[in-house]
């Protein structure tokens, strides 16, 4: 019998028929769009394919495209990620969250998901501030960014999501920028390539509440130098990084975190635990 | 699946380049105009679709030229000069209370672009054959900034606080 034909899916195969409603000009449109070229570079189909997000404008980005989509609790997009991968280990699993979602609500779920690495791609969309919810500040937004609602600035200093997921145990640890999609394609499939829990931190301008992101294009710059394996080595790269370095900056090799691991006996055993 | 082979010479690399080239801009005004359907600004939306009808049908005059029947096996994604094509706009240059007038702005500044890009490659020790081709498509260039400047004579020009909204769909309370 002949294998079945297939054939190689495009980028638009993987956007839905719902049209985004973020704010004309939000880097969250780039992010989609690097997502489903990353998916059609990867030759993976939508079927094999699971979107998990929690809430905030990032969170939307399931119903935008034509996998699988969870659109989840606030903060709790990687627990549930988290299940669906180690129940299901044939999909690819993406996570999607912001820097309010991701950082703050969910920040502890960030640090564990980091410590299980379980094979995940974790993207998380920051802005800096909380744009669904009309402009508070976020765990990333700089201690001295004044605004209505925020009068003089928070004073409190910053979240450093990369530091945080290298010294939680992430294995892959990346940043991109928005405003460069097609590298922002690039890695996005070299982390769901790598196995174990992969992080992007997607640097994704919020244009109605940080119009001044727009200058970050002038910012963003790829990273001097190439991803180190050694823990140590990133941990002073990315301590001493100017929040701007665009590229893969750690990869290690950490093996992924599998149901079958723990040795806890088999399902038969576990469920006769259970009986009445 | 067998990869197409890679087209043979840096003739039919340009062009697939400069194919890519505009793909890449078509893809990005029908993304504006999707945006600008979804916050309502009709007008503009409908500029922008037919912006990207018109690259569209740049890009498909290229595949008929090569005798392509699509686009040949190349990597995915060029290092431009820039983070992206230099006919493509970029992705914040818009706002959902737009003009016309700004969205032709918008394809006269990528026409340019576009038009300098192939003047440095006509200028360049590139082959005969892709120095002439870059020419003809700088001048092609030259000729969509001519026709978009007409354009730009026949809208009118925003007036100051075109941008204000009284009751804007989001602010901080």
């Amino acid at each position: 019998m002949n294998a079945p034909l297939t054939i190689p899916l495009q980028a638009k195969d993987f956007k839905s028929d719902y049209k985004p409603v973020w704010c004309p000009g939000c880097g969250d449109y780039s992010v989609l769009s690097a997502m489903t070229k990353a998916l059609a570079m990867l030759d993976l189909r939508p079927e094999n394919v699971a979107v998990v997000s929690g809430i905030g404008c990032s969170s939307r980005i399931p119903a935008y495209t034509t996998c699988y989509g969870f659109h989840g609790v606030h903060g709790r997009a990687l627990p549930a990620a988290t299940g669906l991968k180690v129940a299901r280990p044939d999909l690819t699993v993406l996570v999607a969250s912001g820097d309010g979602d991701g950082y703050s609500i969910g920040g502890n779920h960030f640090l564990h998901a980091c410590r299980r690495n379980v094979d995940l791609t974790y993207i998380v969309m920051d802005n800096h501030v909380y744009g669904m919810t009309k402009g508070q500040p976020s765990p990333t937004t700089e201690p001295d960014w004044c605004s209505k609602l925020a009068p003089g600035g928070t004073g409190v200093r910053e979240f450093h999501p990369l530091v945080i997921a290298l010294a939680s145990g992430a294995n892959f640890i990346a940043r991109a920028f928005s405003g460069d999609p097609n590298g922002c394609a690039g890695l996005i499939a070299e982390a769901v390539r790598h196995p174990g829990f992969s992080f992007i931190e997607v640097l994704s301008p919020c244009v109605t509440f940080r119009p001044e992101q727009r200058g970050w294009k002038d910012r963003a710059h790829p990273a001097p130098v190439a991803p180190t394996d050694d823990p140590a080595r990133a941990a002073r790269r990315l301590m001493s990084d100017d929040g701007f370095n665009i590229g893969v900056l750690f990869k290690g090799n950490r093996p992924a975190f599998s149901a079958g691991s723990t040795q806890c006996g088999q399902m038969q055993d576990l469920e006769k635990a259970f009986q009445l | 699946m067998k990869p197409k082979p890679r087209p043979a010479g840096q003739y039919a690399e340009f062009m697939a380049r400069a194919y890519t080239l505009e793909l890449e801009a078509t893809e990005r005004y029908a993304q504006f105009a999707e945006q600008l359907e979804t916050h309502n600004n009709r007008e503009v939306a409908k500029l922008f679709r037919k912006l990207a009808d018109i690259e569209a049908l740049h890009a498909k005059r290229i595949l008929d030229e090569m005798q392509w029947p699509s686009m040949p096996a190349l990597p995915p994604a060029y290092a431009w000069e820039g983070a992206e094509g230099p006919e493509t706009a970029p992705l914040d240059a818009i706002h959902y209370l737009m003009q016309p007038y700004h969205a032709l702005e918008i394809a006269l500044r990528c026409e340019r672009e576009a038009q300098k890009y192939y003047e440095g490659i006509a200028a360049s020790r590139a082959p005969k054959q892709v120095r002439d081709a870059a020419r003809e498509m700088a001048a092609e260039e030259a000729g969509h900034v001519t026709l978009i400047e007409e354009w730009m004579r026949r809208v009118p020009r925003p007036a100051a606080g075109w941008d204000e909204d009284p009751d804007p769909p989001r602010m901080n309370e």
